[in-house]
């Protein structure tokens, strides 16, 4: 965090050394494209802390359940659907590991809550426009799934 | 009423309802507020010196240099130069998507900006490290190294898919504001 700033002081007082029209341009350009997603970034905020509050309870339920492959797919949907902080999803995956739930479904949970942003979506149409950003959580689903079998035969869990 | 102000006037609403809830000692929307108040600090820490570093980026790269190593010209190395710059991205897609963006209208291939953006969510240096203390070292590299193939092969799928329809990514700021 405190590098990010360094590095944008840093960048500001060389850039307006060197030019300094350009660099106001750069922060008239920079502000308008935050002022223009500040909007999707609320809303998305809103969504996540409603999600948030939700999903705990349904992870530790529908993860721990006694079926494996049921409860990959509920750990790749669920990871989709919701989104958490590092600080909040890994000791969740801990206690989770400590109820003898697999390292597959575990790494299929972890991966897809970091790569498919259901709740995100709003916020990358922007960006990427709607068919891109369907597309590449599509493939991000698929590489959750890979993972996590992956983990599975690392982990002896899936026996080939 | 545009959409901005919809969700400002939402946002407004939320604000409100968490006052009252504050009031009422309402337990469902004081943990509602102490949720969105975990991810507003980050955002507000991270998004202005970001969106900083985008203008400038926006004002000073050379097309011709984006295009050398994220675009049609590139070699395969442009992979790990996505890599790369994904791992060093601080607020993970947040910052990543407009960053993206901005690196497609300079020039780079699909391939690229889609390699890091989902690196850049799965590669998070400090999220590595949380993560590899809880869960062991094994996990987390088994997660990064099986990722990196599917990764690259996804993006290239992706990219001669959007190629095909002659896919463009929007433009954020309009050229004519220059």
């Amino acid at each position: 965090m405190l590098t990010l700033y360094i590095v944008t002081i840093i960048a500001l007082i060389v850039s307006y050394f060197i030019n300094k029209e350009k660099t106001k341009k750069g922060l008239r350009k920079g502000w308008m494209k935050f002022s223009k997603t500040l909007p999707t970034y609320l809303k998305l905020l809103m969504i996540i802390s409603l999600v948030l509050l939700v999903s705990e309870d349904l992870i530790i339920t529908y993860l721990g359940q006694d079926n494996v492959f049921l409860g990959l797919l509920s750990s790749l949907i669920l990871g989709s659907l919701t989104m958490m902080p590092g600080f909040i999803a890994y000791p969740l995956a801990k206690i989770l590991l400590g109820k003898g739930v697999p390292y597959m479904v575990i790494a299929g949970f972890v991966t897809s809550l970091m790569l498919v942003g259901v709740v995100t979506y709003p916020l990358e149409k922007e960006y990427f426009g709607k068919r891109a950003t369907l597309f590449r959580n599509l493939m991000s689903f698929a590489i959750a799934a890979m993972i996590a079998i992956i983990a599975g035969i690392a982990y002896g869990e899936v026996l080939i | 009423m545009s959409k901005s102000k919809k969700s400002y006037l939402l946002f407004a609403t939320f604000v409100a309802f968490s006052v009252i809830s504050f009031l009422i000692e309402f337990e469902f929307g004081i943990r509602v507020w102490n949720n969105f108040l975990v991810f507003a600090k980050d955002m507000v820490l991270i998004l202005p010196p970001a969106f900083i570093l985008i203008g400038l980026f926006d004002v000073w790269a050379k097309k011709e240099s984006v295009e050398k190593h994220f675009g049609s010209i590139s070699s395969p190395i442009r992979f790990v130069w996505s890599i790369l710059l994904a791992s060093t991205t601080v607020g993970g897609t947040f910052v990543a998507f407009p960053l993206a963006n901005s690196l497609y209208n300079k020039g780079a291939k699909y391939s690229s900006i889609f390699t890091y953006v989902t690196s850049a969510s799965l590669f998070m240096i400090p999220m590595t490290v949380m993560e590899a203390s809880m869960l062991g070292i094994k996990f987390s590299a088994i997660r990064l190294i099986a990722s990196i193939p599917f990764i690259i092969g996804g993006s290239i799928i992706l990219e001669k898919y959007l190629n095909k329809l002659d896919y463009k990514l929007p433009v954020i700021v309009d050229k004519n504001s220059d």
